[in-house]
This record gives structure tokens, sequence and C-alpha cells, in this order.
């Protein structure tokens, strides 16, 4: 259990984040995502308040806080409403260079990071022909003088238009079969500088707003200094992020499955029909109740891999089931939600479907279920590889 | 100048409130718990005093449960500089009356000597509306309640009152107490970094003997009920019904 004292903090944190969200109310929301907008204001807010420097040390201007105040924080965007995907990344791709950049990187753009002043939410691994099998990917960079030159192609690449530096893995050595992990190379790219010059990027329309793009890379020119960590050492430098960044997504899930029991059971509770309200009725009122014993299940799943995250320990496994748990358990949540609203759910004035969508993307990304079975069934039952 | 700003715990407006099965009050076991609205926009208008350069302290003080140091911090993160908390019940369910509480404000006040008590028009628990009142008295200071806007300006505070008939505007001299009224200001939310920093601000903590004030309870509640479910109305077909109904039957015509 979390001492008296972080507990406090974190239902204060809670209770900020709900009355910043509250600012904006759901209509926001509902209006973004017909238009396929940004929340610009909603990110500058919750930048400016200082949410999203939760995890910069304080000495580069954030407050140095773990990684259960920044799940507070997701989760309770999620609970209320508001598309925490919009702003997640800015809070924590900055680890990239928190955890393995050179001290002038750190100096350069960690305190610009956290006074929102540059925005780091983008991430760029993913590639059409090899998708998950991320050793094998084909974008290239090769060095030229103080350069590197960068070739390749990129998929399902979040909020590059609304990012100014995204970081990039590239290969700067011919792929080894033997040692696929080697030769992989990290970047950070100024996309203000990158775009229209070498950069192409080209916005997918998509299920959900989520501001995905295609990226194309025809001899982009980076500064040789935009390298982090070293040559061929780019496997580690996104390996060690993706903990972090599984279990903050699991918290945003637990947050979605919490604002679909709060709508659905607020619901549930007034609508009446045949005389009373419809969660009187047990086929309406169990599934709520099997998806909220799911969510909590999941809560705590997520609490445990943040604890042994922040003690340092290894946490692969709970990571990874954390996430798992949570997608599945929000997506209950959210089928339960649709179905005690009826028609309504349909309505987009309820909110509900736009949830329903958005949460969905989290049994895919950042990973699907399927790698994660995979992953637990050969890493932690010892069970033969399956490719 | 510096300026006092009692705060309230009280149930989270957002919760629907449950009456105990003996009727003896509210169910508080294991519900949310806030700070009382009106207080918070009374913390809001003090800060807002202190980034105007007309105030140069704020102290936030609870009289209350242990659990009241969390609003406590609350207002400690919004931006108030101390806090005081008079532990005077052990038990969520005990409320102090107004009267006591005006007394420990009295005493808190004389030990502070504020130019400037800003609180809640009323708690929304019971809906009191007396301790602000009872508090100017017992100081024999100046009172302004229901504020909808104010303006310090030369040791007298001009408050803009929402009374039934409109707005009325009335000078008092400092020092003074004001209540608040819900149009003053939209409170403000705690940043990530001033909720961190509230935790190193200092929150003394004190009982009601120490300012020698007796805070048992004078008053009895007889009974709490919830107030009674709306009847089913009736429909009527045309306008013509309608009126005569509304002549006939219920004679407002």
């Amino acid at each position: 259990m979390t001492d008296p004292d972080r507990e406090a903090a974190l239902s204060e944190i809670r209770a900020a984040v709900a009355q910043l969200c509250a600012r904006y109310g759901e209509a926001y929301w509902r209006k973004l995502d017909s238009e396929q907008g940004y929340p610009t204001e909603f990110v500058a807010e919750m930048t400016e308040a200082g949410f999203l420097g939760a995890l910069i040390p304080e000495e580069y201007g954030g407050t140095g806080l773990g990684l259960l105040e920044a799940c507070a924080i997701l989760e309770e965007i999620s609970r209320r409403g508001a598309h925490a995907g919009a702003c997640h990344a800015q809070l924590y791709v900055m680890g990239v260079i928190l955890r393995h950049g050179s001290a002038a990187q750190k100096a350069e753009w960690l305190p610009k990071i956290a006074s929102g002043e540059i925005r780091l939410q983008s991430f760029g691994v993913t590639e059409p022909t090899t998708g998950t099998d991320t050793t094998a990917l084909k974008t290239t960079a090769r060095r030229e003088g103080e350069s590197w030159i960068v070739n390749g192609q990129k998929v399902w690449i979040s909020r590059v238009q609304h990012s100014d530096l995204m970081v990039l893995l590239a290969r700067t050595r011919p792929f080894d079969a033997k040692r696929k992990t080697e030769g992989l190379s990290a970047f950070l790219v100024d996309l203000r500088e990158a775009r229209g010059r070498g950069l192409e990027v080209r916005p997918i329309d998509a299920m959900i707003n989520h501001h995905a793009c295609e990226l194309f890379f025809d001899d982009l020119a980076i500064p040789a200094e935009n390298l982090i960590g070293e040559e061929g050492g780019g496997w580690p430098v996104i390996l060690t992020g993706m903990n972090a960044e599984r279990i903050l997504i699991a918290a945003e899930c637990v947050g979605d499955g919490r604002y679909f029991l709060d709508r659905a059971s607020a619901y549930a509770k007034e609508r009446v029909v045949f005389g009373r309200p419809i969660g009187a009725n047990q086929g309406v009122a169990f599934p709520l109740a099997r998806a909220h014993a799911d969510v909590e299940a999941a809560a705590l799943m997520v609490e445990r891999a943040a604890n042994l995250y922040e003690a340092g320990r290894p946490c692969g496994a709970e990571a990874n089931m954390a996430k798992l748990l949570a997608a599945e358990a929000s997506w209950k949540a959210g089928d339960a939600a649709m179905q005690t609203f009826g028609g309504f759910a349909f309505s987009k004035e309820y909110h509900v479907e736009r949830k329903f969508r958005e949460t969905r993307l989290y049994q895919i990304a950042p990973i699907s279920t399927n790698l994660i079975l995979s992953f637990l069934a050969e890493k932690v039952l010892g069970l033969p590889r399956s490719f | 100048m510096k300026v006092l700003v009692p705060v309230k715990r009280v149930i989270d407006y957002n919760v629907k409130v449950r009456v105990k099965a003996d009727g003896s009050g509210v169910d508080l076991a294991n519900v949310k718990m806030s700070m009382n609205p009106f207080d918070e926009i009374a913390v809001e208008q003090a800060i807002r005093l202190k980034e105007a350069g007309k105030a140069e302290e704020i102290v936030a003080v609870s009289i209350g449960v242990k659990q009241a140091q969390e609003t406590l911090r609350t207002a400690l993160a919004m931006g108030a500089d101390r806090a005081i908390l008079i532990v005077a019940a052990d038990d969520v369910n005990t409320d102090i009356e107004p009267l006591a509480v005006a007394k420990l404000l009295k005493a808190v006040a004389d030990e502070e000597q504020p130019g400037l008590i800003l609180c809640g028009k009323q708690a929304i628990d019971n809906d009191m509306n007396a301790t602000g009142q009872m508090l100017a008295a017992l100081l024999g200071w100046a009172q302004a309640t229901f504020t909808s806007e104010l303006e310090i300006e030369n040791g007298q505070a001009k408050a803009t009152r929402e009374v039934d008939g409109g707005l009325q505007v009335i000078s008092v001299k400092m020092p003074a107490v004001v209540s608040v009224d819900l149009r003053l200001n939209e409170p403000r939310y705690a940043s990530l970094p001033n909720i961190m920093k509230a935790k190193k601000k200092p929150l003394d903590e004190k009982t009601p003997a120490d300012y020698g004030v007796d805070v048992a309870p004078r008053l009895s509640v007889v009974s709490t009920s919830e107030p009674a479910t709306r009847k089913a109305g009736v429909k009527v077909a045309d306008v013509a019904e309608l009126v005569s109904k509304l002549k006939n039957e219920a004679g407002v015509l």
C-alpha cells in the first residue's frame, strides 16, 4: 500500500486534474472528435499546470514525481471523459532523453519540455512492412560528415503534427540475423526543421481522433549531435521506456473503465422503463458489477507494476499484464455501458460511443494483446518460442 | 495585510446524500469529502488580493476532525501560506455549531490580527449561514455578507452584495468579516508544483482547549429526513383544460 501522505497527494492531484477537465467538458471532446481536431488549449493548460512535467526531475524544471503520480494524472483525465491519448506522450517520451541523452541534450531539451515550450510527443518506431517485428525495420540512417541521412518510412506515428520533436529509431548498420537488436540507433528529429526538407507527413483518416500519421523520409539530414546514446545502441534506448509506457497506458484504461461505470451506473439509476429504473434489472446491473470487479483487479496490477518500476525492480511481466488486463477491463466496461445506454449509446450526445471507440485502441497499441500473451508464455511460463 | 480564511470540510457537492437510518443526520461514512465550495471562493479571493499586492499573507483555518487537514492542504496548494487546524471532534459525523466555530475563529483572529476575514457565506452541508455574522459580532468588526464583488481600498472594503431586490453596494471599515457568494470568482485548481510545495507549508495543529473554547453542542437534532418524493402529476388534454384547472382547482388564475 501507498503511504498515507503520498495517498493524500495523489487524491489532491486527481481532484485538481478533474477540476481542470471540468473546464472543458465532454462537448469539447465531442467537437474535436467530429472535426479531427487537436485539443491544443487543453494540452497547453495541462502543461502550464505542471501535470505533463510530472516525471521530469526538479533540476530540469519538472516536479520529479514517481510513476504512481503520472498514472493518477492520466487515469483522471480518462475518467473525466477527456482523451488522455492526446497528451500522454509529452509526459513520458522525454524519458528517452532523461535516461540515455547526453548532459548537453538533457540541459537543452528537458527544461523546455517541462515548460511546454517544446513538445516531444512523437515516437517513430513502427513501419508498414515490419510492424511489431521491430528489429527488422527498414528505415536507415547513414553518416555523412556532420549529419545523419535518413531514408525510409514509418506508420501510425501519433501527434507528429502537434509535436516539435520526435524520437526516431533507424538502422545505422546492416541487419544481422544473429544480432537482430544491434545496429539500430535512436535520434532526436526536430520536426519543425525536418518537414518539407526530407520529411513528408501524411495524416491517416482513422477510427478515433488519435492524430496518427504516415511519415516518408527522403534524404532527411539530422545533425550528428542528435544521436541519442551510442550509435548502434538504439534498442535499449527504445526498450527501457516501454515498461513505463505500458503502465501509464494501463492507468488510462483504468480511468476509461471507471468513466464507463460512473456513466452507466448513473444512467441505470435514473432511466425508468416498465415503471422502475433499468438498474434494478440484474441483466443490466450484473454486467456493470462484473466490469467493476475487472477494472478494480486491473487497477491493482497497475499499482503493483508501478511500485516495482519505482523500486527499480524488474517489472516487464507486471507492466505487460497491467496493460493487457486494464485494456480488456475497460473494453468490457465500455461494452456494458453501451448495452446499458441502449439506443442512446449510439447518440454522440451521450459521449459513451466516443470513449468506446477510443478505449478499443489499447488492446492493439502500444502493443497488441497477442504479443503480451506470447511474452508471458515464453518468458514467464517458459513455453517454447513461437516466432 | 494578513487575510484569514476559514475553510470547512463538507460532503462533496457531487455526492448524492443519504440520511442515516436512525434519522440523526446524513451518512458521512466512506463518502467523498471536499472543501466547502463557498470557502474555495473565499480562498481564491484571498489569493487574488495577494496577487494584486493588497495582502501579504493568507492563513487558512479549519475546525473539525483531523481529516480536515486534507482540506487545509488543498487551500495551501491553491496558494494559502500557512494553515491552522483545530481538532474539535473525533467522529466524522460531529458537526461543530456556528457559535463555537465563531468563538474559536475570534480567538484565532485575536492571535493573528488579520486585516480581513474572508469566509464562505455558508457551508453546503447544513446551510446555517451564521458563522460569519456571529464572528463579526464577537469581534466587534464590520461585516459584508453575500459578497459578489469586492474591492479593498484605503482601509475600506467595498462589497457588492446579492440581496433579494438585486445588488447592493456597501462600504465597510476594515478590519472586516466578508462572506462570499457564488459569483465572486471561479476558484483555481492547484497546479502540480503547488500541490507538492503545499506539503512543506506549515500546518499547526491545535485543540479548542488551547483557545479556552467549549465546543459542546447546544442544539439537538430532532430528526433528519429526505425530501418527499415528488408525486406524479396529471396530464391535460388541451390548453382549455389547463386553464380551467388552474382557475378552478389550483385557484391561481
